[in-house]
C-alpha cells in the first residue's frame, strides 16, 4: 500500500465512510455504506456522483494538434466541431489498443481524458508526436450520472440543460470555471465535470447535499459500465485486441477508412483497415450465463460442452443489478458471435451454458 | 453458538449442527448475488468446499467446519441470496450436518473469542 496517490477528494470519501482500495496507483473508493448493489441501482434511478480525478486530463494547445493527433488515433479529429467530443483510442503498430480516451474540441485547444493506469505512457506517446502537450494536474474530475443528473446539476449550473450528448462547454460556478461534457461511463444521461482542485470538495458537497445524489464507488462504476456494454481498458481491450475485434468500428469515421480522404495514417492501419473491409476473426460479444452463477474475467469459453480446447474467454463479468442476472463480455470466433448462439463456460470444474446476446445489456438513455 | 476462523457459525439443533456465516463475513463479502448449495446426503470431511457464494465483488467458498453428513440445505438462499446480508445469523443458515459426536464443537471459538479474533 506504499506510494499510493490520493485524489483531492480523499478526505470527502473518508468522511462519507468509503471503503478505499488501491486502483491504478491511487487509493480510491470502491464503495460507500450504501453498498455496490444499492449504489448501482441508485445511479440508474436517480443520480450518482463519482470521483474520477485519478484519470488523466491532457490539453493539446498547438494549432497543429488535431492533425498530429490523427497520426495516433483512427478518429476524425480535424472534423470534430468546436464544443463536441468524440470517443477514440491510441493504436499500436500491430493494430492493438494502447488506451481508449475522450477527445474534446474546446475551441482553442483539444482536451483529452485518458485512463489512470495509462496516463504516464499516453503522455510520453503524445509528447513524442504532438507539439504543445500539457498534463492538467490541478483539476479534479467528477462524473454525475443518472436520470436526475441534468436536473440536479442544472440547480448549480442552469446552462447545462441545453447541452446534448457529447457536447462540451465551459460554465461558471461561483468563482471557478467548470469544463463540462455531457457524457459518461454508465449508459445513463450525465456529465463529466473538470474543475480546479481547491473547489472540488465544495462542488461535490453541493451536489451530495441534494436528495437525489449519492456518492458511487468503483464497484458500481464497473457493474454500470458492464451493463452498458462499455469496454474496460486492460480487460475488454488491450494491446492485443484491435478496435474492430472489440466492436468499436463505429468510432472510426468513414474519412479514416479505405476510400476516405484521410484513410489510414495511424499505427496499425494495415490490420485495422483490412479488418474493417473483410471482418475480424474474433469479436467481442455480450454473454448471458443461463444459470445464476456469475462468470467473471478469465472464464474459458468452449464451442461444445465437452470440447477440450477453449475458443475464447470472458473479459468482464459480474452480476448485473439492473438486469437481475449475471452478465459478461468476452471474445469468440466470428462464426460463434450470432446472437442466440450457445457456448459453454468452464466454472469450478463444470461446463455451464452461456447465450451470446447483443450489447448493451441495457439500452443507453443518452440525451441526444 | 460457536465460531470458526473461516467466519462461520455453528449452532446445535437437536442432534444436528447448523452452519452459516457471520455478520462480519457477510459485511466483508458485500451484497451476495449467488449461492450454490451442496447435495443432501453428501458425506463431507473437515475443510471440504461445500458451498459457493458470489457477491458483487468476488466468489468465495464455504468449507465444511467438521466432518459429517449434509442432511438439510437452505433452498431459500438460492432464490434470495440477499438474505445472507439481511439475516446472516438467523434465516440465512446454509446447511445442517449430522455428526457422530457433538463435542467436536468444543474446539471452536465462543462469541467473545470470535469478537477478539476479528477485532
Amino acid at each position: 500500500m506504499t506510494d499510493l496517490k490520493r485524489t483531492c477528494l480523499y478526505a470527502l470519501h473518508e468522511s462519507l465512510g468509503a471503503k478505499m482500495v488501491p486502483f491504478a496507483g491511487y487509493e480510491m473508493p470502491v464503495q460507500y455504506p450504501m453498498g455496490v448493489l444499492g449504489e448501482h441501482l441508485h445511479t440508474r434511478a436517480q443520480a450518482g456522483l463519482f470521483d474520477v480525478s485519478h484519470m488523466g486530463q491532457i490539453i493539446l494547445g498547438a494549432r497543429s494538434a488535431a492533425e498530429a493527433l490523427e497520426a495516433l488515433v483512427p478518429v476524425d479529429v480535424l472534423g470534430l466541431g468546436e464544443g463536441r467530443q468524440r470517443y477514440g483510442f491510441f493504436t499500436n503498430d500491430t493494430g492493438g489498443i494502447l488506451d481508449d480516451l475522450m477527445i474534446a474540441n474546446r475551441g482553442d485547444h483539444l482536451f483529452l481524458v485518458v485512463n489512470a493506469a495509462c496516463k504516464a505512457a499516453d503522455l510520453a506517446h503524445l509528447e513524442a508526436h504532438v507539439a504543445g502537450v500539457e498534463a492538467v494536474t490541478d483539476r479534479a474530475l467528477l462524473a454525475l450520472q443518472g436520470p436526475a443528473a441534468a436536473e440536479v446539476l442544472g440547480r448549480l449550473v442552469p446552462d447545462v440543460g441545453g447541452m446534448r450528448f457529447m457536447d462540451v462547454a465551459t460554465w461558471a460556478w461561483e468563482d471557478v470555471d467548470l469544463w463540462v461534457s455531457r457524457s459518461g461511463y454508465t449508459g445513463e444521461d450525465g456529465f463529466e465535470i473538470s474543475l480546479p482542485e481547491h473547489r472540488a470538495e465544495d462542488f461535490a458537497r453541493a451536489l451530495l447535499d441534494m436528495d437525489e445524489v449519492a456518492p458511487i464507488g468503483l464497484g458500481a462504476r464497473d457493474s454500470l459500465r458492464l451493463e452498458a456494454g462499455l469496454c474496460l481498458y486492460g480487460h475488454d481491450i488491450d494491446t492485443e485486441t484491435s478496435p474492430v475485434e472489440a466492436g468499436l468500428a463505429w468510432a472510426i469515421q468513414k474519412i479514416r477508412r479505405r476510400g476516405g480522404a484521410r484513410a489510414g495514417g495511424f499505427p496499425g492501419d494495415d490490420r485495422i483497415l483490412d479488418e474493417l473491409a473483410n471482418g475480424p476473426s474474433r469479436r467481442r460479444v455480450g454473454l448471458r450465463p443461463e444459470g445464476r452463477a456469475p462468470m467473471r474475467e478469465g472464464v474459458a469459453l468452449f464451442a461444445a460442452e465437452d470440447d477440450a480446447t477453449p475458443v475464447g474467454a470472458v473479459t468482464s463479468g459480474a452480476f448485473g443489478p439492473s438486469v437481475g442476472a449475471p452478465v459478461a463480455m468476452g471474445y469468440l470466433p466470428t462464426d460463434l458471435t450470432a446472437p442466440g448462439t450457445r457456448v459453454w463456460g468452464a466454472l469450478r470444474g463444470k461446463r455451464l451454458p452461456v447465450q451470446v446476446v447483443p450489447l448493451p445489456f441495457r439500452p443507453a438513455t443518452y440525451h441526444k | 453458538m460457536k465460531f470458526t476462523e473461516e467466519h462461520e457459525w455453528l449452532r446445535i439443533d437437536g442432534d444436528l449442527v447448523v452452519v452459516g456465516i457471520t455478520e462480519h463475513a457477510a459485511e466483508q463479502l458485500g451484497d451476495v448475488v449467488f449461492v450454490e448449495l451442496p447435495e443432501i446426503e453428501t458425506q463431507v470431511a473437515k475443510g471440504d468446499e461445500v458451498c459457493v457464494i458470489e457477491s458483487v465483488k468476488a466468489a468465495s467458498d464455504i468449507l465444511a467446519p467438521i466432518e459429517g453428513e449434509i442432511v438439510a440445505v437452505n433452498d431459500a438462499l438460492v432464490d434470495n441470496p440477499g438474505l445472507i446480508n439481511e439475516d446472516p445469523l438467523g434465516d440465512a443458515w446454509f446447511f445442517k450436518l449430522k455428526v457422530d459426536d457433538l463435542s467436536v464443537l468444543d474446539d471452536f471459538m465462543s462469541e467473545d473469542e470470535y469478537k477478539d479474533f476479528i477485532a
